[in-house]
């Protein structure tokens, strides 16, 4: 392939490299209002009163919403497919106050200083309820987080707001309890994930002003600007046709911004006061009332014979979806989806349960890895402990169990493993790592050990039978290309990557192909970059509509050429009559196409699948770790990745590379504290710990590309896949170095400390 | 209050609230490279050369760099450009959101240390946190443009 | 967030002295601190006009003007060379060189911060300040002080032949220590300061860089709990830390 495969140059990176001003605040209205929220300082409360009176006397201020002002319709903020698996459980601003940090009012003002003297004036007389913050009482607790009337479920998810129940479900496949009890070791551990942050460098940002149609145009910094505009049409009450979503560049996502954290608030206040207005969240509210991945329990059983054979799993993970349920459901089956399905090879039954319940915690929503990350962490950990006390090797353990390419994977709807390398991935990552050589560790003197560590994991490429992308191709009079897609470039490089595999339909260059989007005026629809999805359904999209597109390019020379198609022969920028030799060049068919012609030379394509193929992968870890401090230095950190064909090797790499920082940022520093009255403490960068560029170690990455017959080019995803083997790895280096079993996230160089100090002269 | 700061080597003279901080005082004149990622002085976004030195423009009010000399990568383009192609090349921008700080402090690192070693790069770098890559594609792309620069600067795309 | 009234570049001492005798009013150093508080300051007083931005180095001692910044002190020679790197290794972890160009001594000091590795590592230094009213006193007893309304204007380290040592935990290499300690050997003492307790710095006298000597040490050092760790912790850590400053120190050369 010319294109597909290439290293290839983001088609931004100049722009970005050189600072120009291309995201939300650089090029929103310079006169916009600017909008604040008042937050609840109460983990569960009723507003008795609430006057703004003195605060409306501000100069400068514009408007003061409370909940007397908006719809009493409920929405769901998650960014999904309709009908939405997440509870209409929200109101824009509600009198009922679900979390210390929840919406109260919404401010706008001319400036920040006048909207920050009204946020102070405004008078709240709060009815404080008991809160519920411990997630193991939520269900049939006596404190209901949402009792309201109105709240609604569309989906059959088992839910039930009058036991705190966001979603309950069931599945399992075989004799569970038979094989079981014929196993000859049974095992069952708990582990805990907290509700880490996504913490993208740019914080959630919306800014909102009426177009000339009298319409609302929300530019926000958003990964899915077509259910952006459906959320907001129905919690505004107004026709998706009344309203514009677009983005400019977004400084990251990573899942946070695939929920409607911001977008609401201008956008009621613009299309109310038809005043150009903009919200941007300090560092401050993207943590307390942002978006986090579901804190759970999970609690794993898994049933092996002595050889190491893995017969039997039941997985059971508890859900803390906070204060409202957006991506509840969802996130907590692929716990089991995308964790299980690993150990395919020896599979006699399984069983996976879940709840997710309501707690008056900050709201969650969806976060790279989108509950596998949890799965995975719980099962990996189970196995390498397994593995211990079977005396054997982990790798070993593992070949021995893994799902192989051909395999039908029952815990994983029973789609079949068309395409799947994590054996060789698995070889390969311990090869890297040294691990013959230095498993499990090797005692450095001076009370340092150095360790390693093993795990693997998968992930999907779409939601099946839900996601749809689209693109549309059209040629310029010039014979270049434009590119449209609703699908949104977060600093991935989708537009790039898309472009690459439209250049190869179209034989061209990359650079002949302009891409825009993503903007529901202009774009086809796509669901929006999430779960994986992009590279492999929006990507087919655009084969299909560049193969498409060239048919019709050949069609309309053959005319020109007087010519019948089968004579033709094209190269991507000139088409010749190989009967008469006579060519015309792509710029003359580009003009052709804009004179007395009647063949459109734009074509639009959706995709959607019946399948989500998994990526996999496998990560080792060497660390040194520090007996009496407890302190764990990351030595190198090896990947590798089977996520389909490679389109860009430099992007894949620096996914893979990324998501494994987040990793190692959630298995040893990213902690998340809350006061006993609900208050989150880890509230800025100073308080939330992510891993500087000297916390990460080394970490190198390779690819075992497998061909994914239902993906363009062969492709499967990478995009969240990456973030899963940092914590069941690092969690096995830290056993192997000390003997504990760190089952609780962040292992926090304290905890390590005190097991080793605890068991030191063990 | 009246200040008079040299902007990218154009004299501003400005009223500003004494409270300003530089880092609104440049936004407001255009520099939009600099950008803001917390409140706590901890993720690097906001950095600029305040009489050539790299500084948090968050944490230093306006007032201060009255009658000094303030510069953004919006004064620093040639520089930025040649740095960053190697960013580029190895895909390590992703959203950019960080860039310019960590390009600006990059400039200020080989400015004061043109062949630092690994562990120099990462301790000048330390305070310019990035949740796209890991870090390690910035590191490959800071290697090739440190060959590139004993190679003379020119030859090596 | 913070709000200012009224910015004054100080022109002289006594202008900012008389101006910093009013509560409302606010010297500010780097400012690093100060802006995240949502303090209502009637007037900010800048010294940054005042010269007091330089290390002067005397036949006895190293002058450290209040602005003298981190990134100043990590980078001087003389100073490091005196205290075998002491200084440089109490501030080279804090945040990043953007922060470490921006944060005073001055400021570092008169905030009496808990976290302060630099409050930390001056203890075990010979190490004065020299208040604009209150004369000149040792580090040790101004930490001990409470704020007032006088200025800090200059550090003084006497230069002094000693073996010195550096040793913090931190949960992230560059976030505040989890617990800091610093170490001296002068003429035969032993001076330790654990600072991140998490309360502010306190100095320790032992006779011996022994093992013993730190574990002695370690048992009276009063730790408390916070976010980054427990009280069990830091106890558990002051006693690794300063068994291992200890050992650096006996293992030195006299510098």
């Amino acid at each position: 392939m010319r294109v597909v495969g290439q290293r290839i140059r983001k088609k931004d990176a100049m722009q970005l490299v050189t600072g120009k001003p291309v995201y939300m605040d650089d090029v929103a209205p310079k006169d916009c209002l600017i909008v604040k929220i008042l937050r609840s300082p109460h983990a569960n409360a009723l507003i008795e009163d609430i006057n703004i009176a003195t605060a409306m006397k501000v100069p400068g201020i514009e408007v003061i919403y409370t909940w007397k002002d908006v719809p009493n319709v409920r929405f769901a903020q998650a960014g999904q497919t309709y009908p939405e698996w997440s509870p209409y459980d929200r109101l824009i601003l509600d009198q009922h106050v679900r979390f210390v940090g929840d919406a109260v009012a919404i401010v706008a003002g001319e400036n920040e200083a006048c909207v920050d003297r009204a946020l102070k004036m405004i008078k709240v007389k709060y009815k404080v309820l008991p809160a519920l913050l411990d997630y193991h009482e939520s269900i049939d607790n006596e404190i209901l987080v949402h009792p309201e009337d109105n709240w609604e479920s569309l989906y059959p998810v088992g839910a039930d707001n009058k036991r705190n129940i966001c979603s309950h479900m069931e599945e399992s496949h075989g004799d569970l309890e038979g094989t079981f009890a014929d196993c000859d070791i049974v095992l069952e551990r708990t582990y805990h994930v907290p509700a880490v942050n996504q913490a993208m460098m740019e914080t959630f940002r919306t800014a909102c002003y009426i177009d000339t149609y009298g319409r609302l145009v929300v530019l926000s910094s958003t990964q899915i600007v077509y259910h952006v505009r459906r959320i907001l049409a129905r919690a505004l009450g107004i026709p998706q046709s009344k309203i514009r979503s677009l983005k400019p560049r977004i400084g990251g996502g990573f899942g946070a911004k695939q929920t409607v954290v911001t977008e609401i608030y201008p956008a009621f206040v613009t299309w109310h006061t038809k005043k150009p207005s903009k919200l941007i969240y300090s560092r401050y509210e993207s943590q307390i009332a942002g978006s986090p991945r579901h804190e759970m329990d999970i609690r794993v059983k898994i049933g092996a014979d002595k050889d190491g054979t893995l017969r039997a799993f039941d997985l059971y993970n508890l859900s803390n979806t906070g204060a409202y349920g957006d991506h509840g459901p969802t996130t907590a089956g692929l716990t089991g989806h995308k964790s299980m399905p690993l150990y395919t090879g020896n599979m006699e039954a399984f069983r996976h349960v879940f709840d997710v319940v309501y707690t008056n915690t900050l709201a969650t929503g969806a976060y790279r890895g989108y509950g596998a990350t949890q799965g995975i962490f719980a099962l990996e950990s189970l196995v390498n402990e397994l593995a211990d006390i079977l005396h054997m090797d982990p790798v070993e353990l593992r070949l021995k169990n893994v799902v192989r390419e051909g395999m039908v994977m029952p815990a994983y709807f029973n789609e079949p493993a068309a395409s799947c390398r994590l054996d060789e991935c698995l070889v390969r990552a311990a090869e890297m790592i040294g691990w013959k050589d230095k498993y499990p560790c090797r005692d450095m003197g001076n009370g340092k050990v150095r360790s390693v560590g093993i795990a693997m994991a998968m992930q999907g490429s779409c939601i099946s039978y839900v996601d749809v992308g689209s693109a549309t191709i059209s040629l310029n009079e010039d014979g270049s290309y434009r590119l449209a897609i609703a699908a949104a470039d977060m600093g991935t490089g989708c537009d790039t990557i898309l472009a690459q595999m439209a250049a190869e339909c179209l034989e061209v260059s990359v650079d002949e192909i302009f891409v825009s989007g993503a903007d529901t005026d202009s774009s086809p629809y796509d669901s929006g970059s999430y779960a994986s999805s992009t590279t492999y359904i929006t990507g087919q999209a655009v084969v299909k509509a560049a193969t498409e597109l060239k048919k019709r390019i050949c069609t309309l020379a053959a005319r020109m050429l007087e010519c019948d198609v089968d004579d033709l022969e094209y190269d991507g920028h000139v088409a010749k009559d190989i009967k008469t030799g006579k060519s015309v060049t792509l710029q003359d068919i580009g003009f052709k196409a804009q004179c007395f012609n009647d063949l459109a030379l734009q074509v639009t394509e959706s995709h959607t699948s019946p399948v989500s193929p998994p990526p996999y992968m496998a990560g080792a870890v060497e660390i040194e770790l520090d007996k009496e401090t407890g302190h764990v230095e990351i030595l190198d950190y090896a990947a590798v990745v089977d996520c389909g064909t490679v389109v860009n090797p430099n992007l894949a790499t620096i996914q893979v590379e990324g998501g494994l920082g987040q990793g190692i940022g959630m298995t040893l520093f990213e902690n998340i504290q809350y006061s006993d009255k609900g208050v989150l403490r880890n509230n800025s960068l100073m308080q939330y710990k992510i891993p500087t560029r000297r916390d990460v170690g080394t970490l190198r990455v390779e690819f075992k590309p497998s061909y994914e017959p239902t993906g363009p080019f062969g492709v499967k995803s990478i995009g969240e896949i990456v973030i899963n083997t940092p914590a069941p790895a690092l969690a096995q280096a830290i056993h192997n170095a000390t003997g504990g079993y760190f089952r609780d996230l962040p292992i926090t160089s304290e905890k390590i400390a005190m097991y080793c100090l605890e068991h030191e002269n063990e | 209050m009246i200040v008079s700061i040299q902007l990218n080597g154009k004299k501003i003279v400005d009223d500003i609230s004494p409270d300003m901080t530089l880092f609104k005082f440049v936004r407001e004149h255009g520099c939009y490279s600099v950008k803001c990622g917390c409140e706590t002085t901890n993720c690097g976004l906001c950095t600029v050369f305040f009489d050539g030195k790299p500084i948090l423009s968050c944490a230093m009010l306006a007032a201060r760099a009255d009658g000094h000399r303030v510069e953004t990568l919006e004064g620093l383009q040639k520089e930025a450009e040649e740095f960053g192609q190697f960013i580029a090349d190895q895909g390590a921008e992703q959203c950019g959101f960080c860039n310019p700080g960590m390009i600006m402090n990059a400039i200020a690192l080989f400015r004061e240390n043109p062949e630092p070693t690994d562990d120099e790069i990462k301790r000048y770098l330390a305070g310019n946190l990035c949740r796209c890559s890991g870090y390690e594609g910035q590191l490959r792309g800071i290697h090739a443009f440190m060959e590139y620069k004993k190679q003379g600067g020119a030859a090596c795309e | 967030m913070l709000k200012i009234k009224e910015y004054v570049k100080a022109e002289s001492l006594e202008q900012a002295y008389e101006l910093n005798q009013k509560r409302t009013n606010r010297i500010i150093g780097g400012m690093l601190w100060m802006r995240m508080s949502d303090a209502q300051i009637q007037k900010a007083i800048d010294l940054s006009g005042l010269g007091l931005d330089q290390i002067e180095e005397t036949e006895d001692a190293f002058i450290l003007g209040c602005m003298v910044t981190l990134r100043q002190m990590e980078l001087h020679e003389g100073m490091n060379a005196m205290c075998g790197g002491l200084i440089r290794k109490s501030v080279e972890d804090i945040v990043g060189v953007q922060f470490r160009n921006l944060a005073t001594v001055g400021g570092s000091l008169v905030g009496r911060f808990g976290f302060s590795d630099v409050l930390t590592g001056l203890l075990v230094l010979d190490t004065y300040v020299e208040l604009y009213k209150g004369g000149t006193i040792p580090l040790a007893e101004y930490a001990n002080m409470k704020r007032d309304n006088d200025i800090l204007v200059h550090v003084i380290i006497k230069k002094t032949a000693g073996r010195y040592a550096y040793q913090a935990h931190r949960n992230t290499k560059t976030d505040f220590p989890v617990l800091a300690v610093a170490a001296s050997m002068v003429d035969g003492k032993v001076k330790a300061a654990v600072g991140a307790r998490p309360q502010r710095a306190r100095l320790y006298l032992a006779d011996a860089p022994t093992q013993e000597a730190a574990e002695a040490l370690a048992a009276a050092v009063v730790t408390g709990s916070n976010m980054r760790a427990s009280a069990e912790y830091r106890s558990h850590l002051a006693k690794v830390l300063l068994k291992r400053a200890f050992a650096e120190i006996r293992e030195k050369e006299e510098q």
